[in-house]
């Protein structure tokens, strides 16, 4: 039973790593190439360290795999959203078919602040950004 | 197919997957395409870890993968943040 599950986590993984892969390769744009990176090739990896920690099927070794996975799970959204966000802001050209950019003309590209429309912004509404902490 | 063999296959398919992200490394046009690339490898290495540690049935090489794991994020923030600094 543990070797049924261990093979199906495994290729399960190497097709969603090998389709992460294909899709950094693939897509026509940053922001495109970074949603299958981090998306797919979390699942991937997350698929093998499942079957580790099934293939071994003892309680240490497998808290410490579904650490990592918990682990990487947690963070590979982070660093996807500070990479898309710096990427913005360095003027990162978006796919020439891309429809809406809501985020056009909202940030401000000097202060890296969130503003709320792209006509000039309330009096209450500056007051309440200014209070966010500055970006890191 | 023994499950090590079956790994070992799947290590080979990691490999591919690790050159298809060298690619992008390689052609990236922009500074934060390349730091993508290097943060799909470096993802991809934790998994090339794990593989290995079926294959050889050796299972401390888990502990491997989780310190692969933190130092990739930390990484990644760190030209994040440069790249955003740089704009």
């Amino acid at each position: 039973m543990t070797e049924i599950l261990t093979v199906i986590l495994l290729i399960i993984g190497a097709a969603f790593i090998l389709i992460s892969a294909l899709g950094v390769v693939r897509m026509p744009d940053l922001y495109l190439r970074m949603s299958s990176s981090t998306k797919t090739g979390t699942l991937g990896v997350g698929s093998v360290l499942l079957a580790a920690a099934i293939y071994f099927s003892e309680l240490g070794i497998a808290s410490r795999s579904i650490a990592t996975l918990f682990f990487i799970l947690l963070t590979a959204p982070v660093a996807a959203h500070m990479m898309g966000r710096a990427a913005y802001f360095n003027g990162v050209p978006l796919w020439k078919e891309t429809r809406y950019d809501e985020l056009k003309g909202h940030y401000d590209l000097k202060t890296h602040v969130l503003t709320g429309s792209d006509e000039q912004p309330s009096a209450d509404r500056v007051a309440e950004e200014t209070e966010q902490p500055p970006a890191t | 197919m023994s499950l090590q063999g079956l790994a070992v296959f799947i290590i080979t398919v990691l490999t591919v997957a690790i050159g298809l992200a060298f690619i992008r490394l390689v052609k990236g046009p922009s500074l934060p395409d390349r730091v993508v690339a290097l943060d799909l490898m470096t993802t991809l290495s934790i998994a090339f870890v794990a593989a290995y540690a079926i294959a050889t049935n050796q299972a401390i090489f888990i502990d491997v993968a989780s310190i692969v794991a933190l130092i990739s994020f930390l990484g990644t923030i760190a030209f994040a943040y440069y790249i955003e600094k740089r704009a």
